[in-house]
């Protein structure tokens, strides 16, 4: 089965991805509970590898589990706790799963996690990780130069953090992912739509938009004590001074609907900057919040893939 | 390790790594990188920073520490020649060159040898 996602980018629509809490659970009924609540409200979901370098069930299982269900995932992968060897063969593995969407990063440093004493693999990074890819499905070979008998199809992507110095090489470096294979790019939680929306037209500056779709992220703060974590403990996240103030003078009963208001309002904004072609809604825990943000946010019901979708188009 | 290779490391060793603070990969990118050694990465990225960067331009990983990438944009904007390397993809490193001569390798081509399935393998 081809993406799906990819089908209902190179159609022109908007897309709503989410992600799926990630799992401690041997039962597959946990997975798929949370899951559940995501169907026809995303495109499609997420399924997190070690987020923030804790222990969780796996990417390519939970990515696994949803293709059981007929739910589209983009499994992500991480360059930090797998070797070339491993990489390469949990993409053919992912592939033989009907895993199509692969989104490759370099991961939360192992001290930001549960195990900060473990060895760091990065033996290949993010960026060669999307070439290998892209040579697995377009030249049907491993890095190591030997053949597969078949190449698999996937929709590879990538991330990008706009927020975080050297803010001025961040859409080079985008450039230099789309060189090797992204055909789209999740971007890091939007906050600062001003810093974002100038980004943006670095990017489109250096002619990337046609060959890239890019999906912005916009987290659903919880509570004022979620949005201080997210500020305090969280590699890569700017979050203003202004969102968590605006938290802390609402009443703790009010803070998840005033959480629901601002991300509502954040995918408004980053809605109007062009070249975005969807939001990557992040809801901690909370998929419940995300179906509330799509609703509220105009974006339900979602589209259907037309038949015609899988020609042409970049990627 | 053959007695020519013995005496390049003897110079070439305490050199780099008095400079460059290097850490002797055998397959040396500084003139892509601002002359910022990106094995100094605890992540040993080759190809930019990741998105952890602090927003004061530390490294996630050592707060106290400047990042390498950003040191290496900085220093990259700098050169007169090679600025625009940084665009440059790099190949995966060839971990078995660990620890031996840089120069010896790239006199010998040993360092642009790519592996055979990378698509722009020397």
């Amino acid at each position: 089965m081809p993406s799906r996602l990819a089908g209902l980018l190179r159609q022109g629509q908007f897309v709503v991805t989410a992600e799926l809490s990630s799992s401690d659970s041997p039962d597959p009924q946990d997975t798929w509970r949370h899951a559940e609540i995501l169907r026809g409200a995303v495109d499609a979901v997420n399924c997190t590898d070690n987020t923030g370098a804790h222990v969780h069930l796996s990417a390519l299982a939970a990515a696994h589990l949803l293709v059981e269900k007929g739910l589209e995932p983009i499994m992500q992968m991480t360059a930090r706790d797998r070797n070339r060897l491993a990489l390469q063969a949990d993409l053919l593995g992912a592939a033989a799963l009907g895993v199509e969407n692969i989104v490759a990063m370099s991961g939360d440093d192992v001290t930001a996690g549960d195990h900060p004493e473990a060895r760091r693999i990065y033996d290949i990074d993010s960026m060669q990780l999307l070439e290998v890819a892209a040579g697995m499905r377009d030249r049907a070979v491993y890095l190591s130069g030997r053949k597969l008998p078949r190449a698999p199809s996937f929709f590879i992507g990538a991330v990008e953090n706009p927020f975080a110095p050297p803010l001025e090489f961040r859409p080079p470096r985008l450039q230099k992912k789309v060189n090797a294979g992204a055909a789209f790019v999740q971007i890091q939680l939007v906050f600062d739509v001003p810093v974002f929306s100038r980004f943006m037209g670095m990017v489109a500056d250096l002619g990337l938009l046609p060959r890239v779709f890019v999906i912005a992220s916009v987290g659903i703060p919880r509570s004022a004590r979620g949005a201080r974590f997210m500020r305090d403990k969280v590699p890569g996240l700017h979050v203003p001074e202004a969102l968590v103030a605006r938290l802390e003078k609402t009443p703790p009963a009010r803070q998840a609907e005033e959480g629901i208001a601002i991300a509502v309002e954040l995918v408004q904004e980053i809605r109007r900057i062009p070249g975005v072609s969807g939001v990557h809604l992040i809801g901690i825990k909370w998929e419940e919040g995300v179906v509330r943000v799509a609703e509220a946010a105009g974006l339900l019901p979602r589209p259907t893939l037309s038949p015609l979708a899988t020609v042409g188009g970049h990627g | 390790m053959t007695l020519a290779e013995r005496v390049v490391l003897a110079v070439e060793k305490p050199l780099k790594e008095a400079i460059w603070d290097c850490r002797m990969c055998g397959q040396c990118i500084l003139h892509s990188t601002g002359l910022s050694c990106p094995m100094r990465c605890p992540k040993s990225l080759r190809n930019g920073p990741c998105g952890g960067v602090r927003a004061d331009g530390n490294c996630e990983v050592y707060p106290e520490k400047r990042c390498v990438w950003v040191e290496a944009w900085e220093g990259s904007r700098r050169l007169p020649l090679w600025r625009d390397h940084i665009a440059h993809l790099q190949k995966p490193v060839n971990w078995q060159l660990q620890a031996s001569s840089s120069w010896i390798n790239l006199v010998s081509g040993r360092d642009a040898r790519a592996p055979a399935g990378w698509k722009t393998h020397a």
